[in-house]
């Protein structure tokens, strides 16, 4: 390490007593180093790059890749537990196609999926709109707004089941005490029903993710074009259509997209309630394929209904991808 | 009597004895000679055994189980753990544990999954016939559920009986002193009953136990089957028929029509509140009533399924131990199962139980318990007359597949929601020839 001997730089005025401080001072300067050979590597912008997507990646590998490609794998195999399975094409498929409660399944899925986010976007985006005024208490109804999204699924599940109960419901009690019903009605006894009862408890515990999201989203828009819009003569719907709207659709696009591709993988809400039945007219993919692969060991079988999801899947989010990258 | 017998209080230093004994004999003779010495080897410092088992309905056989495990693992020098994890949760566990060849050395079974998971298991013939040598041979439909392929693939170990449950003082209100012996006085009576609003509650949605109580047992007892011993589909004939018009006329004559949308836990609930008069169930509703409402237990009481015209049957969920091919303990967990087995251990495991499960051979229906309370009796009696999945052909993967898609239950509830009989036999009959092919 070399000194180097540097002349402070200072006003006479402000220059000490010569005998209170020599004259000059001695400091380390840092010599640049000479890069080591792995320095020069990261150097090089595509290597850095590759160094630190490593561990995403890898992560990604072992948790998205390998499951997805193993999924792929059993889906076109007769694997059961415990046996290797043997590769039989596209079979698994052609057995689901002439499954009634596959067939079933299927229907039921787009229905639960579309309806559900066609109704939490509405009463999402209305809530957002409604908790975008200045009112008391604002954050604490905001905040209280995510409780059935925070609270977990099984055990929201399990009261809502209560509330469904043929024998207990809360529902009957009321409407029956209101006077508007004199018969007892069995939410979750008729197939119909009950998958309004499923699509309904979905809306309850989805709608807080849309609202708080857009919410989020109308408060990135300027207050300037509301009242331009105003002066020149715009109602509170042409204002919502023309200025807000278009404004928030990106996030709005993004919000519903999310939404249906977890609406559609759904599991948990309906196995509780309902467990496919009655009759399995409530069973969507991911309940069928859980009975099929763990209580038939079936697991081929199973994994090919789950990957009948696919395709649609992979439609929504390419379209996710391109519109986000058109807005980019 | 069962409350007893041999070596009931053996100490850690007799048991050493015993067990070097044994593992002498081990050298000398193997299997069969500790089968001889009745007792287990003492194992390498250090040497463990996991194991997997339900969280029972009976709290008290949990602490009961526990209990008998560190006694095991004390006498024997093995550190045994065992994981209580939710009946529903099972399946996916032991799925996991035998594809990647890790996890529990025992795990506790339910129905016929030893057909479903034969080859991550070890043949236990030597256990299992050691037991029958013993207490004699076990009843039918743990036979069938356990022996894959001629082989022993788990071992007996309780069977859950669902039976009648029936409030005695209504049902002499309305004119049975005791509960109806056939399905057509069973309906007179149920009729009887929903007219004075006291309906009796079947479940028909999709839950494991209760709905599947019904479907099997009755189209069993009309003398219908889903297949023949060889496994053809034969499920749409005029048993099944006349079974599904009787079940429907049952549901408008007798029945609460909140069933279709019930599981397993809506029709204890609705007898505890006094809503339904009858109902299948195992003994948990009994236990809850003489803990909560006294009043409920003396006037309640339990009896056999009804007969129809092909005879009286059950619908019987047994449960076995099994030892997973992975396991580097297979011999610990062998001799574990030996000892559990053993009278002086299955007796107090059973006594906690309190009637809740019946042992899996017929000596068990000697046991004290029976006694303390003569309202449990028909639970030890109901094993006899039990039948499996897929009766009377094996209870394989097919017939699993038939059971979880639940045909059988949905033939009912759609024949109830207003399909022709002949119509759901029809349907039924296409499912269970995919279940099947």
């Amino acid at each position: 390490m070399a000194n180097e001997r540097i002349e402070p730089i200072l006003s006479d005025s402000a220059r000490p007593a010569a005998s209170a401080i020599p004259a000059s001072v001695a400091v380390a300067i840092p010599r640049p180093r000479r890069p080591t050979r792995w320095g020069q590597l990261l150097e090089r912008e595509h290597i850095l790059a590759g160094v630190l997507l490593a561990p995403t990646l890898t992560i990604l590998a072992l948790f998205i890749a390998y499951p997805f490609l193993l999924g792929i794998w059993l889906a076109v195999s007769d694997k059961v537990v415990g046996r290797p399975g043997n590769f039989i094409g596209l079979e698994n498929f052609r057995v689901n196609l002439t499954d009634t409660i596959f067939l079933r399944a299927f229907q039921n899925t787009f229905v639960y999926t579309f309806i559900a986010t066609i109704l939490k976007l509405t009463l999402g985006m209305l809530a957002a709109l409604l908790l975008n005024h200045h009112f008391r208490f604002k954050r604490i109804v905001r905040a209280s707004m995510l409780l059935p999204w925070i609270v977990p699924t099984v055990l929201s599940t399990l009261a809502w089941q209560w509330m469904f109960d043929a024998t207990f419901s809360v529902f009957n009690w009321v409407l029956m005490n209101a006077g508007l019903i004199s018969k007892r009605i069995l939410w979750l006894g008729d197939g119909t029903l009950a998958m309004g009862c499923l699509i309904a408890v979905n809306v309850w515990r989805g709608t807080p993710f849309f609202a708080i999201t857009l919410l989020a989203g109308l408060q990135t828009v300027n207050p300037d074009l509301h009242e331009a819009a105003e002066i020149d003569g715009a109602n509170a719907w042409q204002r919502f259509w023309r200025v807000t709207l278009p404004l928030i659709k990106p996030i709005m696009l993004v919000v519903v997209l999310f939404s249906m591709i977890a609406t559609f993988a759904d599991f948990q809400l309906i196995y509780v309630l309902t467990r496919g039945g009655p009759y399995s007219s409530t069973h969507v993919f991911g309940t069928y394929a859980y009975e099929i692969a763990m209580r038939a060991a079936k697991l081929g079988q199973g994994a090919s209904i789950s990957l009948f999801l696919f395709p649609f899947l992979l439609v929504v989010i390419v379209f996710q991808l391109w519109y986000i990258r058109r807005n980019d | 009597m069962a409350t007893h017998v041999s070596a009931g209080t053996t100490n850690r230093r007799g048991f050493l004895k015993l067990a070097g004994a044994a593992t002498g004999a081990v050298a000398a003779g193997g299997i069969p000679a500790i089968v001889a010495a009745q007792k287990a080897p003492s194992f390498p410092k250090g040497t463990k055994l996991n194991i997997l088992e339900w969280v029972s309905f009976v709290p008290a056989s949990d602490v009961e189980f526990k209990r008998l495990t560190a006694e095991f693992g004390k006498l024997a020098g093995v550190d045994v753990t065992v994981d209580l994890i939710n009946m529903n949760d099972l399946n996916p566990r032991i799925a996991s544990a035998i594809e990647t060849k890790s996890g529990p050395d025992i795990i506790m079974m339910i129905n016929n999954w030893p057909h479903l998971y034969a080859d991550g298991l070890v043949d236990v013939d030597d256990i299992v016939e050691e037991i029958a040598k013993r207490d004699g041979a076990f009843y039918d439909i743990n036979r069938k559920i356990n022996i894959v392929d001629g082989r022993w693939k788990g071992v007996p170990f309780s069977n859950g009986n669902g039976v009648w449950n029936y409030r005695e003082d209504w049902f002499k209100e309305v004119g049975a002193n005791k509960f109806p012996d056939t399905w057509d006085e069973l309906r007179k009576v149920g009729t009887a009953l929903k007219k004075k609003n006291l309906p009796i509650g079947q479940a028909f949605g999709h839950s494991l136990g209760d709905p599947n109580s019904w479907a099997y047992a009755v189209t069993w007892s009309f003398g219908a089957t889903e297949v023949d011993d060889k496994g053809k589909v034969v499920i749409n004939s005029k048993e099944t028929i006349e079974a599904i018009k009787f079940t429907v006329a049952f549901w408008k004559d007798c029945l609460d029509d909140g069933g279709l949308a019930w599981d397993d836990s809506s029709n204890n609930r609705a007898f505890l509140a006094g809503t339904i008069s009858a109902t299948i169930n195992g003994a948990s509703i009994y236990f809850v009533a003489k803990r909560q409402f006294p009043e409920i237990a003396k006037a309640m009481n339990h009896a056999h399924m009804p007969r129809g015209s092909a005879g009286r049957f059950y619908y019987v969920g047994g449960q076995e131990h099994t030892i997973m091919k992975y396991s580097k303990n297979q011999q610990v967990a062998k001799e574990f199962l030996r000892w559990f087995m053993d009278r002086p251990q299955y007796d107090k495991y059973m006594a906690a139980n309190d009637g809740y499960v019946v042992g899996p051979t017929p000596y068990w229906e000697k046991h004290s318990l029976w006694e303390k309370d003569p309202k449990l009796v028909t639970f030890k009696e109901a094993s006899k007359y039990g039948r499996w999945t897929g009766y009377p052909g094996p209870p394989n993967r097919k017939a699993s597949e038939a059971l979880v898609k639940y045909i059988l239950v949905d033939m009912y509830a759609q024949a109830i929601k207003g399909m022709k009989p002949e119509d759901a036999a029809k349907w039924a009959e296409g499912e269970l020839k995919k279940a099947y092919a």
